[in-house]
């Protein structure tokens, strides 16, 4: 940084001529922020590997000295895989299924005119402002009154749908930037409708895609309110409910709930992983809606 | 039972391969019907665009439509705990409700208007934060800098962890004796703090968790932007002698401005009806640090009042839904839409 310049310049400059006390202070600012973001985790972490014995400690090791692989198996000897499993089969489902109607429904909000195109998407936008918890009383009785409760079915309907009207928003959005004159080239080759959307929209939309899935994903993968008052036997829980039981019994088991919290959190983390290469343009090109 | 066996996952793979199938053949047979129906019988204009929505909108009249009309109908009915099965439905009941909700304590002691000032101050201060450390983030990652991708992995970490353990971890961390914040303090020389029953700093709490939580987001959204402005810009700027701040002020801000306002449209909104965090950080039940979301959550589902709550969740809704619009018209939303969308198209051609 030089010596003329404050904090602030330090901050705004872009510095592709940054001295280099610059970027030393760029890079320590950025590894501050990283600890500040992962440290949490880090001590579910230690937690895990704690024997059981003494699994409350003021000790801030993040690596225990006699750390054991023992909460895990006590994890797995309850039945966590399963509801990993239970979990895992419904979402990949679910997010599929949210994820191609919506692909299909967007299409038609971004490439035609029609009556009620304006008042469809102020509706899917209004949605979006539905506190969850005032779905649940009407989506209850419903189920009860279907014979859902205790079925994985009304949670794979619920699940498919409840993503949909942000996934549309946000795919139109990027069906927007794509220019239509590529279409247009390929109906005048004698491609219809569809078949120019499936070969030459779907492919380009591939960002917006995935990001879409990982929101499908993550919504059901996370869901808690909805499982609780649907599913009732354990051994259809999916792990929010298992992992929750672990800690809501009599006595808290507070190492097999961080055994299973790491575990289930592996998923997600490597479905983040895959698609960070699109997540930034699947993501800035769809929040800036149509 | 709890083991995963063979039998067991034939099982759950019977059931949701079923459902999965019917929903499959469902929207097969009703693309089919409107196939017949409006391209051959009818040759309407619009039959494509109606067979590419038509499964999702029936999808969403039926859980979302419907429930929402229910929960209409529901807010003119006594249905509580000891009316389950037979609520009386009237307008009577329906003003009771509304009027209950503005007049008398929406749970033991609290009342609307405290909760509505308490939901603006959670909102405005979550928001602040986010922009503020998303920008700041994102302006660093987009240097050019060695290991970018390693730090955004990292970064990106709050977001990706599932919400309910990073919350029920940190809840963990405001523990009185083994919590991580508590023990700092003292070893810093300094009194510990009752995080959980002290009103004031069970909100501080709940603030620092969702800080943690939705910078994230922000950073990615801002960072997307911030790439998407033209370097040209600031070449031009550098030759007119233009210093850091300068360029900031009067480029990447105008710039960046029709993407902030969507992202910050979105925030309000998730932050508004952010249920997680203030609840599950708030183990004690303090009435002093409920949002309009979680009080509405317990009076449905702790204390059972089903009519009154449907006819709360409805004002919860509008209040919502006007200051959501009363953002987009001080921001001008739809110009900055427009103006995002020009250059979007700009740069990626």
């Amino acid at each position: 940084m030089n010596a003329k310049h404050g904090a602030g310049y330090w901050l705004f400059h872009r510095g592709k001529d940054g001295s280099r006390a610059g970027r030393l202070l760029t890079h320590l600012f950025l590894i501050l922020a990283c600890i500040v973001a992962i440290y949490p985790i880090l001590r579910v972490m230690s937690v895990s590997l704690r024997p059981g014995d003494r699994l409350l400690s003021t000790s801030l090791a993040i690596i225990p000295a006699d750390a054991t692989m023992g909460n895990y198996k006590e994890a797995f000897d309850r039945g966590f895989l399963l509801w990993i499993w239970n979990s895992l089969v419904i979402t990949l489902s679910t997010a599929t299924i949210g994820v191609l109607l919506a692909s299909a429904s967007a299409y038609a909000f971004a490439r035609w005119e029609f009556k009620g195109k304006n008042g469809g998407l102020v509706f899917l936008f209004a949605t979006q402002m539905i506190p969850a918890a005032m779905l649940m009383i009407p989506l209850y009785i419903i189920a009860v009154r279907m014979g859902l409760i205790g079925t994985w079915k009304g949670l794979v309907i619920a699940y498919s749908v409840s993503s949909i009207p942000f996934s549309i928003w946000m795919l139109k959005g990027y069906y927007d930037t794509i220019p239509i004159e590529l279409e247009e080239a390929a109906l005048i080759d004698g491609t219809s409708r569809i078949g120019a959307f499936y070969r030459i929209i779907l492919p380009l939309s591939t960002p917006s895609l995935a990001i879409c899935f990982l929101f499908n994903f993550m919504t059901a993968w996370n869901d808690y309110l909805l499982a609780r008052i649907i599913l009732q036997k354990p051994g259809m829980w999916t792990w929010p409910l298992g992992l929750q039981s672990f800690i809501m019994n009599f006595r808290t088991e507070w190492g097999a709930y961080s055994a299973g919290a790491i575990m289930v959190s592996i998923p997600v983390m490597i479905l983040f992983f895959i698609s960070s290469k699109w997540l930034i343009s699947g993501m800035t090109l769809g929040s800036v809606k149509g | 039972m709890k083991n995963l066996t063979g039998a067991v996952i034939g099982k759950s793979l019977g059931e949701v391969g079923l459902t999965v199938l019917t929903i499959i053949v469902a929207v097969a047979v009703l693309e089919l019907i409107l196939y017949f129906i409006l391209h051959k019988l009818l040759k309407h204009r619009l039959a494509t665009p109606i067979m590419l929505i038509a499964p999702a909108a029936i999808g969403m009249a039926m859980l979302i439509v419907y429930p929402l009309l229910y929960e209409l109908r529901l807010a003119f009915s006594n249905m509580n705990l000891y009316h389950f099965k037979n609520p009386e439905f009237s307008l009577a009941q329906g003003l009771a409700n509304f009027k209950r909700i503005f007049t008398e304590p929406v749970l033991k002691q609290v009342t609307i208007l405290p909760l509505l000032v308490r939901t603006f101050i959670w909102t405005f201060i979550q928001i602040t934060f986010h922009v503020a450390g998303g920008l700041t983030l994102a302006l660093l990652l987009n240097r050019k800098i060695k290991f970018k991708g390693i730090y955004r992995a990292f970064l990106v970490f709050p977001w990706a962890i599932p919400q309910i353990i990073a919350v029920l971890a940190w809840r963990g961390e405001f523990h009185y004796e083994y919590g991580y914040f508590n023990i700092m303090l003292q070893n810093l020389g300094l009194a510990a703090i009752n995080w959980k029953q002290d009103p004031f700093w069970n909100f501080v709490a709940i603030n620092m968790v969702n800080i943690w939580l939705g910078v994230p987001f922000m950073m990615i959204t801002l960072l997307g932007g911030l790439q998407s402005i033209d370097s040209t810009y600031y070449e031009a700027a550098e030759i007119d002698g233009a210093g850091g701040f300068t360029k900031f002020r009067t480029i990447t801000l105008p710039l960046l401005k029709p993407i902030l306002t969507p992202s910050v449209v979105y925030g309000i909104i998730w932050t508004f009806n952010n249920f997680n965090v203030p609840y599950f950080i708030n183990e004690q039940e303090l009435e002093s640090s409920d949002i309009l979301v979680t009080a509405l959550f317990r009076a449905a589902f702790e204390y059972n009042q089903y009519g009154f709550s449907a006819a709360f969740a409805l004002v919860i809704f509008l209040i919502l839904l006007g200051l959501t619009v009363l953002y987009m018209r001080i921001s001008n939303f739809k110009p900055a839409l427009r103006r995002a969308r020009a250059m979007v198209a700009e740069t990626s051609e």
